[in-house]
């Protein structure tokens, strides 16, 4: 199955930075496990653009559709056999200490 | 016992089976649950003329089976669950690959929210009437179909795996099928509450504890909700108010099952097992408080949760004095998570009550009685408030 994984911040990270997984591990054992099929950072929503089509007319907007606290800042997708394997990629992503990590699986068929 | 109780037995410990067994295959919670409930009817309608079979499980299955194969090739398409359903062996499985097992793990994935975990388990496992289950949680019974139709929904679409987790992840999940059954058991046990939910809970947990006698948590439990249970016909008077355990007529509990929970007692160590003990000793004619404050410590230093911390001010108040389980108390309560919690003011009252300050402890009685969540648990605060007032 397919995952989408949203990387987001969180206003309560983990404090205890000592516990932290390092990103380059967890990129370069999940590529290699072929868990990963790709994957990047965002830029931050202030440089975002929300498009939309009314009455034939696009209209553009600067910024994020939604002004939250806790922001995508980054995505993975992922293959796996169940949510359970998801599950185990995502806790150890350092962003799963620091932010919270959403699992979204594809519709399937 | 009469014939429809007789089926009604052989039934229901058949039902989960067939339930687990239907999904597995099929991975279609529906197709499963209206395949079992079609058989449950055929065998109403047909054992008390014909009488019980001698296999009631492989009896329901096949028909279950039978059901289901007729729905899958109706559609003509699902190839291989057609096949692997005509040749679906009807004896008992070991209990290693025991699909029930496997059902109970996916209906408490913590990946569902815990209201969603514990219909599942009602609906699907105990196969207790969507009605029921909406009663028992005061929600109307459309609200509690689309919450089971959403979880049965998030299993499909999510990926939740069907299979009991192995290695760490047992160990990481375990605890969330016991809150669900603990959960189950403490509606059912609680004033109020629907006893046949701490009977399923009971059942539930004892069957667990056969397919896992590995785990001591899981014995834990068990011992805890029968030494529990078995008290169920002596913890109310003739007017349904609580008693206390001091109050109950103890040839009234039920000491086949606290027999049982006591054999089931494995040794101390994870939370359900400290509790367990804690249990066993309330059975002894007289109570070891000391020993009871020292597993409260131990449960404390396992769970250090609020209501933990004030049982233990409850016990010291026994074991030392009731000044000492005051001070306790007015530590626990310093976090702020106990406030306006019956529990804590009826233990406060009951502390001040034997510390001797009767007018304080009065007015205690009545403000817990006001903050009670069920009118016998009031009736039952207020009792002890007029006692203390016509004892001075």
């Amino acid at each position: 199955m397919q995952y989408m994984m949203f990387v987001c911040t969180d206003t309560e990270p983990e404090t205890d930075e000592s516990q932290i997984p390092d990103i380059f591990q967890w990129v370069a054992d999940n590529d290699e496990a072929g868990r990963r099929v790709s994957g990047n950072e965002l830029v931050p929503p202030s440089s975002a653009t929300t498009v939309r089509v009314r009455g034939g007319e696009l209209l553009l907007s600067d910024g994020p559709f939604a002004e939250t606290k806790e922001v995508i800042v980054g995505f993975d997708l992922l293959e796996c056999a169940d949510l359970d394997e998801a599950i185990e990629v995502a806790r150890t992503h350092p962003m799963a200490y620091s932010g919270r990590i959403e699992l979204r699986p594809f519709h399937q068929e | 016992m009469s014939v429809r109780a007789a089926i009604e037995e052989a039934t229901r410990d058949s039902y989960a089976r067939v339930v687990a067994t239907l999904i597995r295959i099929t991975g279609d919670w529906d197709l499963a649950e209206d395949c079992a409930q079609d058989a449950l009817a055929v065998a109403l309608e047909k054992w008390p003329a014909a009488g019980v079979p001698e296999n009631p499980g492989a009896w329901l299955l096949t028909v279950a089976r039978n059901r289901a194969l007729d729905v899958l090739r109706r559609a003509s398409l699902e190839r291989r669950k057609v096949a692997e359903l005509a040749h679906l062996p009807l004896d008992p499985p070991s209990p290693a690959h025991d699909d029930r097992l496997r059902l109970i793990f996916t209906c408490c994935h913590p990946a569902l929210s815990l209201p969603a975990r514990v219909a599942l388990t009602l609906r699907t496992i105990a196969g207790l009437p969507t009605a029921a289950i909406a009663r028992a949680f005061l929600v109307t019974e459309p609200t509690m179909t689309r919450r089971l139709t959403r979880a049965k929904t998030k299993i499909a679409q999510a990926g939740i795996a069907y299979r009991v987790p192995s290695g760490a992840a047992l160990t990481e999940r375990l605890p969330s099928v016991l809150g669900v059954l603990y959960l189950l058991f403490n509606h059912g046990y609680g004033a109020g509450g629907e006893t046949s939910f701490a009977d399923e809970a009971v059942r539930l947990t004892r069957l667990l504890a056969r397919l896992m006698p590995e785990q001591s948590e899981v014995a834990g439990l068990l011992a805890l909700c029968l030494i529990q249970h078995s008290r169920r016909h002596a913890r109310r008077d003739d007017s349904g108010a609580l008693l206390t355990l001091a109050e109950q007529d103890r040839s009234r509990w039920d000491h086949a099952m606290i027999a049982e929970g006591l054999a089931a007692l494995p040794d101390p160590g994870g939370p359900y097992a400290l509790q367990a003990r804690i249990a066993a000793c309330h059975t002894r004619e007289t109570t070891d408080w000391p020993q009871i404050a020292a597993l409260y410590d131990r449960l404390a230093a396992v769970v250090p949760s609020p209501v933990v911390q004030l049982n233990r001010a409850v016990a010291y108040g026994y074991a030392q004095s009731p000044a000492t389980g005051l001070t306790m108390l007015a530590e626990a309560r310093v976090a702020g998570a106990l406030d306006g919690y019956p529990y804590a003011l009826a233990a406060e009252a009951d502390l001040t009550a034997r510390a001797g300050h009767t007018p304080a402890a009065v007015a205690l009685f009545e403000q817990a009685a006001a903050a009670a969540h069920s009118p016998a648990e009031a009736q039952a605060l207020l009792r002890r408030a007029t006692e203390l007032t016509s004892d001075t």
